[in-house]
């Protein structure tokens, strides 16, 4: 009898709501291994939209699913959840690749099986060239060293040194702009590299600033690395003004560094950082408000610029499920190429067939730390 | 059953990769299955140089990262096909597996660990330095090999991940077939010599120098093409590939299994491989387990898995 | 000359840093002949428990301390748990074991605490210290100070007390120190406690240059591994010599030579002195027994 009433009971709500099969997204980012400090940030803002989604009734009545795999950094790894989550979970679209490497990694598999995938690593080569069912979220690094010698340019600095992190972030970025720096005018004079967990850099920024005639520096790189940069460049007494990246660019970067030290350091960020100190007529604002608000409601840590693209990334998805209007990866892949006038925490996004990042110059502001706060310099 | 010998080894891995895929609920299990031949083919040379011959190296994924970027970086410059460039990467690693072996291979113990780690990093910092060849930490696409479609042409349509689990598993069959011969003939016999003790192995007149170099560069050519084979499966390769955590990786499959036994090795390299895949169900907890299960194994099986398992059953039955 | 100054000041402030993990791998080595690949992490859990502790509103040198006795404890469990139901492994299989404690320990971490990069403030302040031209941080000294305190405090333990010697007897021969009363157990529990707390310390000392964070231990064992084997392992000063060496060669090259290749060069030259001295350069002959 109770069998027969909990039949009768599911064909009834089955009848009722027919799309009660719950949409499955994918996701595969780094959480721990060596680009954590991106991945972590990630995981928890999918984790946390995806509640929130779902709480808010889904998108077109239906609920999210999210699959949500450790890839520890390694691409390897990263192509194998890939085809899991293809062929074995089944899901309509894939969010992931912290970085550059493991989303290399994952673009053959979900070409292949014709799935869009929406990466959260900053490489130039993840959308160009266009491949059908790529997109991604953050600024190119190239984008990031245009807005960096966009400013140089402007302040009359001709001759810079670089001294980059030997990762996969810093190398990708010094390789970007060494290949942009030319069109504005500016060469760069000295070009150190340093590894990912070494614990001083004063040879190297000796050697910048004994080269005569450099008169500003770049460190493209993420994690521990730009703090030591910023501590020794204190102090050795530099005095040059110093560029740091979109890569540390959250309130633990001033922490980490020391207010005193990061004082006057200037770097291309997100509207994400300096939420408060947006005009109320800025469309960004309100985005950026609630997504900071809840994420650091929820995880007790500052919000970063990473987590920021995961949540772009996912409420890009949304947006294009609920304009296709189904669940079926072709049709959101359509609909993801169509996004326009999406506003992120990166900044709004207009995609087409020519482009699938869909952010301009624009999105970046450039700030400088002031007083151990951001301050917009524009 | 005697699980040692020769035949019944061939004949168990063979089995297995031929019935396995009657289980599979969905094709991402080939792929799975291919990553575990993979890995199994360098463990397998890792049992020549740890079980058979008694050394130890933490850097044969430097071998492995030449194997992989041999196939990514020999048809784009040298017009070479992607399996010529395999040879060409297991040729050059022979090469220098003689070069470094004779000095290294001196060392003993913590020493020769350290040394062949320094070794593996070495390589791993040119791959990830030398951007404008090796396309630096971010990797390099490697060219699709070709075999799939002329399958197709005679009428064998596999979908990418089965051809993988097939090919793979048929490159590792080979090469554990090889190093069951070489197992039983006298370079076999000599190097178990010297792995029993180095001194006696001298006295009754073995080259000690001689045998551990040959077992150096066997295992290198192995772990080579188990990187060569990896750069054509994944099309994409990074410098990640000769890491050290790679090569921690493998001689812990080798001697989690039971580094005296291909078949033991291979077990190693199935479990450790498939090991992440069924922790994700634990989430944060994924790395706690993986520490956990290395320690619990060494320390409570110290021939490795499948060793201590059949003397179990050998005990069993008396 | 002030580069030439201020490469070496480098060198030795980054140098004492991978001295410090260096001479934790020696007393474990002394007493046990295993080489402990979880030494980074009593380095890592002596910065984060610090971090945490000190979050927490207690004060810096306390927070220290408790950092250094939890990591001892650490240290004494991994030695019950995992050494000692292992006892008599070959080495590959201790080397497996030890990174296997190392990925736990990782793993828990990141669990009890959390992912991010953290730091706490220098003990004696940022303002740089000019030397000739050149600068040095207060907190380098201090790293510096560590160094060489906990070398000669291991030089006298060694040298001059009963227990130290009674650790080397038990390294030497175990049965053979049974047998003259030494309570092996207890030297090794001894062994592991001390250090996991000089590993702690070491944490502590650098975390305000470093930074630190779950997962910094494995570099920094691999580098304390490589300068311990340089100097000859399980001699404090060879692990002091090895350290300084290393941090030399890499502010050296990085300063004159080029910046990518630093790490490379430190162990070409780690190579090549095995390939000359094989037990390093202070290191003890050893006999294969037949």
């Amino acid at each position: 009898m109770k069998l027969f009433t909990t039949t009768a009971l599911a064909l009834v709500l089955g009848l009722a709501a027919p799309a009660l099969a719950d949409i499955k997204v994918g996701a595969t980012v780094s959480e721990t291994g060596p680009a954590s400090f991106l991945g972590d940030p990630e995981a928890k803002t999918l984790k946390l939209l995806v509640e929130e989604i779902n709480a808010a009734g889904g998108v077109n009545g239906e609920k999210i699913e999210l699959v949500l795999y450790d890839d520890g950094g390694d691409p390897n790894k990263a192509r194998t959840f890939a085809t899991r989550l293809v062929e074995d979970d089944e899901v309509i679209a894939v969010i992931g690749g912290t970085t550059t490497g493991t989303s290399m990694a994952i673009i053959p598999v979900l070409e292949d099986a014709e799935i869009p995938f929406i990466s959260l690593a900053g490489a130039i080569e993840i959308i160009d060239p266009v491949r059908p069912h790529t997109f991604k979220t953050p600024h190119t690094d190239r984008m990031a060293c245009a807005k960096i010698f966009e400013d140089m340019k402007a302040n009359g600095y001709t001759k810079i040194g670089l001294i980059s992190g030997s990762d996969g972030f810093g190398a990708s970025m010094r390789k970007q702009c060494l290949e942009i720096v030319a069109d504005y005018g500016i060469e760069v004079l000295a070009d150190e590299t340093y590894g990912p967990t070494d614990a001083d850099m004063t040879p190297q920024l000796t050697n910048i600033k004994g080269k005569d005639g450099i008169q500003a520096v770049l460190n493209p790189g993420f994690g521990q690395g730009p703090a030591i940069v910023t501590r020794n460049y204190a102090q050795l007494a530099v005095g040059l003004p110093l560029y740091q990246s979109h890569g540390v660019a959250s309130d633990g970067f001033i922490e980490l560094a020391g207010a005193e030290a990061a004082e006057g350091v200037r770097l291309p960020g997100t509207a994400l950082l300096v939420a408060g100190l947006l005009p109320e007529s800025d469309p960004q604002r309100a985005v950026v408000t609630a997504y900071k608000d809840a994420y650091e409601k929820a995880t007790g840590k500052p919000v970063s610029t990473f987590g920021g693209y995961a949540h772009d990334a996912l409420r890009i998805l949304v947006d294009a499920i609920s304009r296709a209007g189904s669940a079926e990866p072709s049709a959101i892949r359509d609909a993801i190429e169509a996004t326009s006038g999406l506003v992120g925490t990166t900044g709004t996004v207009t995609m087409s067939a020519e482009d699938h990042l869909g952010l301009d110059l624009s999105a970046f502001r450039m700030l400088e730390i002031e007083n151990g706060g951001w301050k917009i310099v524009e | 059953m005697r699980l040692s010998g020769k035949a019944t080894t061939l004949l168990v891995l063979m089995a297995v990769i031929a019935v396995a895929p009657v289980f599979f609920p969905s094709s991402y299990y080939y792929r799975v299955g291919s990553l575990i031949f993979v890995n199994g083919l360098a463990v397998t040379g890792l049992v020549i140089l740890i079980g058979y011959a008694g050394q130890i190296s933490l850097g044969h994924a430097g071998f492995a990262g030449i194997g992989a970027y041999a196939c990514a970086l020999a048809p784009v410059h040298l017009g070479l096909h992607p399996a010529l460039a395999a040879v060409l990467g297991a040729a050059l690693s022979a090469l220098i597996a003689f070069l470094v072996g004779r000095p290294i291979l001196r060392l003993k113990g913590y020493y020769l660990a350290v040394a062949s780690l320094g070794f593996g990093i070495l390589v791993s910092m040119v791959l990830s330095n030398e951007a404008w060849l090796t396309g630096g930490p971010d990797g390099m696409a490697v060219e699709e090999m070709g075999l799939r479609a002329a399958l197709k042409a005679i009428g064998i349509d596999l979908s990418n991940t089965q051809f993988w689990y097939a090919f793979s598993g048929l490159v590792l069959v080979i090469g554990a077939w090889l190093a069951l011969n070489l197992h039983h003939s006298p370079t076999g016999r000599a190097l178990r010599a010297l792995h029993g003790s180095e001194v006696a192995a001298r006295t009754v007149g073995v080259d000690v120098a001689r045998y551990k170099l040959v077992a150096f560069v066997v295992s290198a050519v192995y772990a080579s093409a188990s990187g060569s084979l990896l750069a054509l499966q994944n099309k994409f390769i990074t410098p990640d590939v000769a890491g050290f955590m790679h090569s921690i990786e493998m001689v812990t499959m080798a001697v989690l299994g039971g580094a005296g036994s291909v078949l033991g090795a291979i077990l190693g390299a199935a479990i450790l491989t498939t090991l992440p895949q069924v922790l994700t169900v634990f989430q944060e907890y994924e790395q706690l387990m993986l520490g956990l299960v290395m320690m619990l194994v060494m320390i409570f099986m110290r021939e490795g898995l499948l060793p201590s398992l059949a003397r179990l059953v050998r005990g069993r039955g008396e | 000359m002030p580069e030439l100054l201020q490469f070496l000041l480098s060198g030795i402030t980054v140098g004492a840093v991978y001295a410090l993990v260096a001479l934790g791998f020696t007393i474990i080595y002394n007493a046990s002949d295993v080489v402990n690949f979880a030494q980074g992490e009593f380095v890592m859990l002596g910065g984060m428990i610090t971090v945490f502790s000190h979050a927490a509103g207690l004060p810096l040198p306390l927070a220290a301390l408790i950092a250094i006795a939890a990591t001892a404890a650490v240290g004494v469990a991994l030695n019950k748990l995992a050494i000692e139901p292992a006892r008599g492994a070959p080495v590959v299989s201790l080397i497996i074991i030890t990174i296997g404690a190392s990925i736990f320990i990782r793993g828990a971490t990141q669990l009890v605490f959390d992912k991010q990069i953290h730091r706490f403030p220098a003990f004696s302040g940022d303002r740089p210290i000019a030397v000739g031209g050149a600068t040095i941080l207060p907190q380098s000294l201090w790293v510096i100070a560590g160094a060489l305190a906990v070398f000669f405090g291991l030089w006298l333990f060694f040298t001059r007390t009963l227990t130290g010697r009674a650790v080397l007897a038990t390294a030497n021969n175990r049965i053979a120190a049974q047998l003259v009363g030494i309570n092996t157990n207890y030297v090794m529990t001894l062994s592991f406690a001390m250090s996991a707390a000089i590993g702690a310390l070491a944490g502590v000392l650098v975390t305000p240059i470093t930074m630190t964070s779950y997962d910094v231990g494995l570099a920094l064992a691999l580098k304390g591994f490589a300068a311990a084997m340089l100097g000859g392992m399980g001699n404090p000063k060879g692990a002091l010599a090895g350290g300084l060496l290393l941090g030399l060669l890499e502010a050296m090259t990085a300063g004159y030579v080029s910046s990518q290749y630093k790490d490379a060069a430190a162990f070409v030259v780690i190579l090549a002195v095995l390939f000359a001295m094989p037990q390093g350069l202070f290191g003890r002959k050893s006999t294969d027994r037949v």
